[in-house]
């Protein structure tokens, strides 16, 4: 492809490029070209996980190494098709990096970046790479070979190979994927079922979705590889409705496979049939647990029911059934390209492979990232993320959405691997992962996760139905000052008994972020609690505002800003904030100038400031 | 790539006889099974934009499935609504990632702006503010989606020219 006399443009238009603007960007690059009467060919392709830089594009002229360019906006891509596309300076200001054979002056290796150097892309080997939209494109990196594969070797052989590799469910629990599939496999039925779960709910992460909008073959390919393996005809992706442009990738992937013979009877000549379906999901957390999700494509309410069965004896409509994460199913596919022991030669001696993160919060470079397991997570926040917007603090890192934990400072260079979080209260879970700093208060976090969950629960168990909203009620307290002696323990109480009584695992798991934050973070609930006071400054009825009467020179630009008129002054007056009046929205702290700084935020602590508007100091 | 489809959205109808001639639409590209609940319930949802009590009586009739069943399934996921909304949808992520970059002030901010609050439609119908779990674009926290288009790296005066234009069209 590279060898093509036309140069080729790659521009990342997945969810996120276009909501950085991308589509803006790409207008811009045609007209352009068509102005300075250039031809080019544009790829559009998915996300390549630098979520940062995003809107993104790749130029790859003839033989050179190719640029990307990040942070785009129309004018600068008009700039860049004026000077290097029409002309032949590179522009090593405005260039990230380069990819391929060949180097550029004054531009790095992208791969040499602090942000991808740590990287290892197996999952999302191809996003940003190809046209999602184009089979062609994934067959030419060879895919559906690992399918080619396995469909010359017996189904227990294939089983075997994905036992071998080591990999365990990417969607969080992290059960050995082989032994599911084993057991689908060895259990009785005359009709089998594959399932993606592609319900992708925790709040905060975003791999399944970047996945399959990048790269939906390579997931595909894994699940006709499963249902080989297990002896299942029939297939469904459970894909959440927020995600449009994954469902329309997943679509126009399921004709391409069709019109391929890689969907149909008789897959690639052998006497394997195979049919997918796609089901949309309908809004509902809880359908990500896997008998909820079941229930969910049969047209119910989407509730869990115990197990026993599992559903790999008895599942969709009551047969045997196996279900994995997009993310699973993506390494399964590669497994079977290149091997187990290729794919096992990465991560640490329990956990397997790679991991799919989005790293997002408050780290400098947010993004999609793959890491070997085993990486610490100073290496992820720091490395890879460059560390915490404004040069501030880090608090925490929340694991696992909101089955997952709050991980404090003294955790950063522990290995991320499956037991290692666990011990530490949380979980890898589906991998979001989201940083705060000192500016997030872990109270009001807590709080924010279990809001969550309280809404989320189904209300099939009283533990989880009413628990939740017991703890939920004892939180909103604190953070609204009116928290008492006690209230710590009984979180702790209560939260131990819902987890006891829930009949699946968001209700087993839903008390993990209170319970982490009390672990690690206690000073801050008995700040809120004995002291009335919000260490971050974040819970608004612990805050109050206040303008320094030394500093404020009386401009008035936080007096127009305030959105509850709620500052009094005038001209050369200090200007003062009506505490009643106050809806402490923390408007007047961003609008006052940098050099008077005048605002201050105080919790906990006596207000010095003039009850009425005095002359400004000096002005007298 | 293909395009994510872009919601084209007129007012909710009103009129018995048009509630009832485009579910019947939708009806016909199904079979009837119970299993496609949820599909035929997204379709009539997307054709008005919200479920009215006669089409879910319509949708249990023709799937044979109770209409206390289609209404339990309904009221069970968070994207189906029962009152109408308007021609244009705001939302808000809620997401953590959104979160914790200042989503609750655009929520604030809309608010204030729409003077209704999360759930509720103008009473011009031409806005309904909404809040979402999360859409998956936490890299470009805070993100607010209006009809369907992703706006990413928001802040209380983006969102307000946002509105602001839209509401001067």
């Amino acid at each position: 492809m590279q060898a093509s006399p036309k140069p080729k443009i790659f521009i990342g238009t997945g969810t996120c490029g276009n909501a950085a603007g991308a589509e803006a960007v790409l207008d811009t690059l045609r007209q352009e070209l068509a102005k300075n009467g250039l031809t080019a060919d544009i790829v559009q392709v998915g996300c390549i996980g630098l979520c940062f830089a995003e809107p993104l594009v790749e130029i790859v002229k003839p033989g050179r190494p190719s640029v990307f360019y990040g942070n785009l906006t129309p004018e600068i891509m008009a700039e860049i098709v004026r000077d290097y596309l029409a002309g032949d300076n590179p522009r090593p200001d405005l260039a990230l990096g380069t990819r391929g054979e060949g180097t550029i002056e004054g531009i790095p290796r992208l791969f040499d970046l602090p942000v991808l150097k740590p990287q290892v892309r197996i999952a999302v080997r191809n996003c940003g790479n190809i046209d999602p939209a184009d089979i062609d494109h994934y067959i030419a990196n060879d895919g559906y070979s690992g399918l080619a594969r396995a469909l010359k070797m017996t189904p227990q052989a294939v089983i075997d190979e994905i036992k071998k590799s080591g990999l365990r469910g990417r969607g969080g629990a992290g059960f050995s994927t082989g032994m599911k599939w084993q057991f689908a496999h060895d259990a009785r039925g005359d009709q089998k079922y594959i399932i993606c779960n592609a319900d992708e709910g925790d709040p905060g992460a975003f791999m399944n979705r970047a996945l399959l909008e990048g790269d939906p073959h390579a997931v595909l390919e894994g699940m006709l590889i499963g249902a080989y393996a297990i002896g299942a005809s029939e297939g469904y992706i459970y894909c959440r409705a927020e995600y449009p442009l994954a469902i329309a990738h997943l679509k126009v992937a399921i004709e391409q496979m069709e019109k391929y013979g890689l969907l149909g009877h008789n897959i690639m000549g052998s006497d394997f049939s195979f049919h997918l379906h796609i089901k949309e999901g309908a809004g509902a957390f809880v359908c990500g647990e896997e008998t909820a999700l079941m229930a969910s494509i049969e047209g119910s309410r989407g509730m869990p029911r115990p197990r026993p069965p599992f559903p790999a004896n008895q599942g969709l409509w009551g047969k045997p059934t196996n279900i994995n994460n997009v993310e699973s199913w993506a390494h399964a596919s590669i497994i079977m390209q290149k091997g187990a022991d290729w794919w096992a030669s990465h991560g640490t001696e329990k956990s397997k492979g790679t991991k799919t993160f989005s790293l997002v919060g408050k780290v400098n470079r947010t993004g999609l990232i793959e890491v070997p397991m085993g990486i610490t997570l100073r290496e992820i926040i720091y490395g890879i993320g460059g560390g915490i917007v404004g040069g501030k603090k880090f608090k925490a890192v929340q694991t696992g959405g909101p089955s997952g934990g709050c991980l404090p400072e003294s955790f950063l260079d522990s290995p991320v691997d499956y037991e290692s979080l666990a011990a530490a209260g949380s979980i890898v879970g589906s991998g979001g992962m989201v940083v705060m700093d000192e500016d997030n208060c872990m109270v009001d976090v807590a709080r924010y996760f279990l809001t969550f969950t309280q809404l989320e629960s189904c209300g099939k168990c009283i533990q989880c139905r009413w628990g939740t909203r017991q703890m939920l009620d004892i939180l909103e307290d604190i953070v609204a000052g009116r928290g008492r002696p006690g209230d710590i323990e009984l979180l702790q109480e209560l939260g131990q008994a819902v987890k006891d009584g829930s009949l699946c695992a968001l209700g087993g798991t839903a008390p993990n972020p209170v319970l982490t934050t009390i672990r690690y973070f206690r000073d801050e609930y008995e700040a809120h609690i004995n002291e009335k006071r919000c260490p971050a400054g974040t819970c608004k009825a612990l805050v109050n505002y206040y303008i320094d009467a030394e500093k404020c020179a009386g401009c008035g630009i936080c007096l127009r800003a305030c959105p509850a008129e709620a500052i009094r002054g005038g001209k050369r007056l200090v200007h003062v904030i009506d505490q009643a009046k106050c809806i402490k929205c923390g408007t007047c702290l961003e609008v006052c100038p940098a050099k008077f700084s005048a605002v201050a935020r105080v919790s906990g602590e006596p207000i010095k400031a003039p009850a009425e508007p005095i002359p400004v100091a000096g002005k007298a | 790539m293909a395009e994510a489809k872009q919601a084209e959205r007129t007012a909710s109808p009103t009129s018995e006889e048009e509630i009832a001639a485009k579910v019947d639409r939708v009806l016909r590209a199904f079979k009837g099974e119970k299993s496609e609940l949820i599909p035929i319930l997204q379709q009539v949802q997307q054709a008005l934009g919200y479920l009215p009590e006669a089409a879910m009586c319509q949708v249990a009739r023709f799937t044979g499935v109770p209409e206390c069943t289609v209404y339990g399934v309904a009221t069970f996921y968070a994207q189906f609504k029962f009152v109408p909304v308007g021609r244009n949808i705001v939302k808000v992520c809620r997401g953590t990632g959104c979160y914790v970059r200042g989503a609750p002030r655009l929520l604030d901010e809309l608010e204030k702006l729409l003077c209704i609050k999360d759930g509720q439609t103008t009473p011009d119908m031409e806005y309904t503010l909404e809040t979402v779990a999360c859409f998956g674009s936490c890299a470009l926290a805070p993100v607010v989606v209006v009809n369907d288009r992703v706006y990413g790296r928001m802040t209380p005066d983006k969102v307000k020219a946002l509105v602001g234009r839209k509401a001067g069209q």
